[in-house]
């Protein structure tokens, strides 16, 4: 009986939460994928038809939206890591006593609503804004000449909101190394370059990893930065998914898109893993 | 003895350069709050006022939103609190059959795109014919909380020593007691770490709860509503007011945290 109950208790334990999720993550995936095979509209109701010209209509319709999300995505990623590498670097390495306090600066931005954030950057680039006007009426600038509504404005606001979660997990990685280990590379008269290169890098990597799956992500699929700082010429997929699903309501080709883009992102992760040579995704990625 | 590979101040100036990058917007937030505009329109900076402050309450919606915003964050750091703790220590503390599938399902909730959970829900409250509101809010917080609180109480549930429990048995105390007077005390600061991130992330929600909330508005779903219309002072203020409260929690766990080192 001691046994029963104790073999019991992890999955009373689990059973809320779990239920929880089952109902909420598992089953609405699930909803959507049959809602993105029928057929119908709003008024008349939807029927399931195996309807598979959503996914047609869509991809079709929205091809331009898509590789453009998925290009921000990766600029926006590449930028990231270009900006964050050394930052997190230098806190690891560098931070000394105060490794927290630095952390905690760059988290700082996660207290302001990110919707706010990014209407700030809006504010902060607006054509006659506190910093491109000064610079137009000095002249350094073209009459003409402008941030916001350009690819450049979004991929901005996209590498500013992420960054953090960049920036983390890399930190995490290169503050495990043992500094013995870069003393080893130096007696063995490795250059500071190759020290870098063939140690510290590849001792990286895994929070390189993590911080590519936290923000490419939700990179990707924002429509926040491509509403506030971009123009016509900037829509991304999830602009599309949001106005098909909440304005136009055509359910099955909203859908359709969202089941898309996850697809998509689910075969960039997997396949950027079996790049690096991760073997289990789910390992790196949960440390 | 000097750690790392670089020599000189190149790289901690760059690293403040950052850091400024990342703060800006937060200043202009913080400083336009204070500006004696006049019109609808609060873009350039006319000089320094209160009076927004005495006035932070005059916009019924936007406090309405705020309240929402809170009393949400609130339920979500609670239920959310309650039942991924209870999942991160099962995780943490039992070895199960299905661990390994709810790990899965958890990794796939933290890293899935937001717009793809908000669909799927919306698809399902459209399905069952469920009126949004501030009710299915509740529920989506707390799904993509979940998993975040899991993991973060996991953690700290891997680092404790067994022996304490066992000793309390073998005194006598019974399964309750031992839970309530030896284990919750000693996952404690897991628990209270993820809760407070659950309504973190609750109370910044805006993509999921955009796709969840029907008629309801939360604080960011007001300001996202007002954006083409011009954000008036009080969102500013209320936003200073979110983030000085972040800012002071933080300081007093890591100043605490200091205290306890030394």
């Amino acid at each position: 009986m001691r046994t029963l109950r104790a073999r019991l208790t992890p999955y009373a334990l689990i059973f809320p939460g779990g239920l929880w999720l089952a109902i909420f993550f598992v089953v609405p995936t699930l909803v959507m994928l049959s809602l993105s095979l029928q057929s119908g509209n709003v008024v008349d109701g939807f029927a399931f038809t195996w309807n598979w010209h959503s996914y047609v209509d869509g991809v079709t319709t929205y091809h331009d939206q898509i590789i453009r999300s998925l290009l921000y995505g990766l600029a926006a990623t590449v930028i990231q890591i270009l900006i964050g590498f050394p930052v997190a670097y230098w806190i690891a390495f560098k931070g000394g006593n105060n490794k927290s306090v630095y952390l905690f600066l760059v988290l700082l931005p996660f207290l302001v609503s990110f919707v706010l954030r990014t209407i700030s950057w809006q504010f902060l680039l607006s054509d006659n804004g506190i910093l491109l006007g000064p610079l137009r009426d000095a002249g350094l600038l073209p009459q003409d000449f402008r941030v916001l509504a350009t690819p450049y404005a979004v991929i901005g606001g996209l590498s500013y909101n992420f960054l953090p979660f960049m920036i983390l997990p890399m930190y995490v990685a290169l503050e495990r190394i043992d500094p013995r280990l870069l003393e080893a590379a130096q007696d063995l008269y490795a250059s500071r370059f190759h020290t870098f290169l063939r140690v510290v890098l590849p001792l990286s990597l895994p929070g390189v990893f993590a911080g590519v799956l936290m923000t490419f992500v939700p990179a990707s699929s924002d429509y926040v930065n491509s509403s506030v700082l971009g123009g016509t010429n900037t829509t991304m997929i999830g602009n599309v998914i949001q106005n098909q699903f909440l304005v136009n309501q055509d359910y099955p080709v909203a859908s359709a898109l969202s089941f898309t883009l996850m697809a998509l992102l689910l075969i960039g992760i997997f396949a950027y893993a079996r790049a690096l040579g991760t073997e289990d995704v789910l390992e790196v990625a949960a440390r | 003895m000097s750690r790392g590979l670089f020599r000189g101040r190149g790289l901690q100036i760059y690293t403040w350069l950052v850091i400024a990058w990342l703060v800006v917007p937060i200043a202009v937030m913080i400083l336009f709050g204070f500006n004696d505009t006049k019109g609808r329109f609060n873009t350039t900076f006319q000089g320094f006022t209160l009076k927004w402050y005495g006035q932070l309450f005059e916009i019924d919606a936007l406090t309405q939103a705020l309240v929402n915003s809170l009393l949400i964050a609130v339920l979500t750091m609670v239920i959310a609190g309650v039942l991924g703790s209870l999942i991160g220590l099962a995780l943490g503390r039992y070895r199960f059959r299905g661990a390994a599938l709810l790990t899965l399902v958890m990794f796939a909730a933290i890293s899935c795109a937001e717009i793809v959970m908000g669909a799927s829900l919306h698809s399902l409250f459209i399905t069952l014919g469920l009126p949004e509101g501030f009710p299915t809010i509740v529920i989506a917080h707390v799904m993509f909380s979940i998993s975040f609180v899991a993991v973060t109480v996991r953690a700290r549930v891997m680092t404790l020593d067994t022996s304490l429990e066992e000793a309390a048995r073998d005194l006598g105390a019974s399964t309750w007691d031992t839970f309530r007077l030896v284990t919750l005390p000693m996952i404690f600061p897991g628990v209270l770490a993820g809760s407070m991130l659950a309504f973190a992330l609750s109370i910044d929600d805006f993509v999921i709860t955009n796709f969840t909330a029907g008629g309801t508005t939360t604080f960011p779903l007001w300001i996202w509503g007002v954006t083409r219309v011009g954000i008036p002072p009080q969102v500013n203020i209320m936003g200073t007011l979110i983030f000085a409260a972040g800012l002071l929690i933080a300081v007093v766990n890591i100043v605490a945290a200091r205290r306890r080192r030394a």
